[in-house]
């Protein structure tokens, strides 16, 4: 086996708190190529009816990445990175989220098995709160290959 | 929107440039996945790969954007993908989406995000509120 299953399930994983900043944001429209200025111009935003800039569909994978280390809810298990893959991403939205704000992510490992005997899934979820309203939510199902 | 939303209406496509190693290290940082898999040629091949492979939420994105500029973001209700394939360094995705159902004002849209080659790298399903 990848990793210890009855280990991942049972581990709590800190939450995240972050702040969503403007510069943050617009480096992230840069790399994706986004163009559309309610993500990186304030007042095309506000002009759009947003209190600040939008934040895109993904960046909220981006949120959880603030933990120290960025993907210490694997490394905590022995996972070596270097033989992981991502292989599911899902989100739900119930609020659009801006910058200037602050999101709490709140996460766990829901599912753990066996796909053979070197590979392994882990599912974790992510709750995403705003001043505690939950505006999003989340799920990964991250492949472990042992190397 | 022009048109109206009916199964079978195609969002237009978005073609990407080939995705070099200075995008993949702009999405490191950006986007937080710091995973040297990604960016770090010497991690790669001790990985037994012979390159760097581009992350998969880099391709989420790209769908994002095929979705966000079709309907306004705030229409995206859930959305979910399964990445099938690495999308190798230098290679140039293009996203593709169908409507395949609505339903009470929400449309259900098939996402694809495909290699020059053919390749599937990237398979998903959006429900996306329409009136």
């Amino acid at each position: 086996m990848a990793v210890d299953l009855a280990a991942a399930l049972a581990r709590p994983i800190a939450p995240v708190v972050a702040l969503l900043e403007r510069g943050r944001l617009r480096a992230f429209a840069r790399a994706i190529g986004e163009t559309d200025p309610v993500h990186t111009d304030v007042e095309a935003a506000r002009a759009a009816g947003h209190p600040d800039l939008l934040v895109p569909p993904t960046f909220l994978f981006s949120v959880e990445l603030e933990a120290d280390p960025p993907l210490g809810w694997l490394t905590d298990l022995g996972v070596d990175l270097r033989g992981v893959l991502h292989g599911e991403q899902s989100f739900t939205y119930h609020r659009d989220v801006h910058a200037g704000e602050e999101v709490e992510c709140r996460r766990r490992v829901a599912e753990a098995y066996a796909k053979s005997p070197t590979r392994d899934f882990l599912v974790k979820r992510t709750d995403f709160l705003r001043a505690g309203e939950l505006v999003a939510e989340a799920e990964a199902v991250v492949i472990v290959t042992a190397l | 929107m022009n048109a109206p939303v009916a199964v079978g209406t195609t969002l237009p496509p978005l073609r990407l440039p080939p995705i070099s190693r200075t995008t993949l290290a702009l999405f490191a940082g950006a986007s937080g996945d710091t995973n040297p898999i990604h960016v770090d040629l010497d991690v790669a091949r001790s990985a037994g790969l012979d390159d760097v492979f581009a992350h998969g939420m880099l391709s989420m994105a790209y769908l994002g954007r095929l979705l966000t500029r079709w309907m306004p973001q705030g229409r995206l209700r859930s959305w979910r993908v399964r990445f099938t394939a690495i999308t190798p360094v230098l290679a140039s995705p293009c996203c593709e989406g169908v409507v395949t159902a609505v339903d009470d004002g929400v449309a259900t849209v098939e996402l694809s995000v495909r290699l020059e080659d053919g390749t599937t790298t990237l398979r998903g399903t959006a429900l996306v509120k329409i009136t």
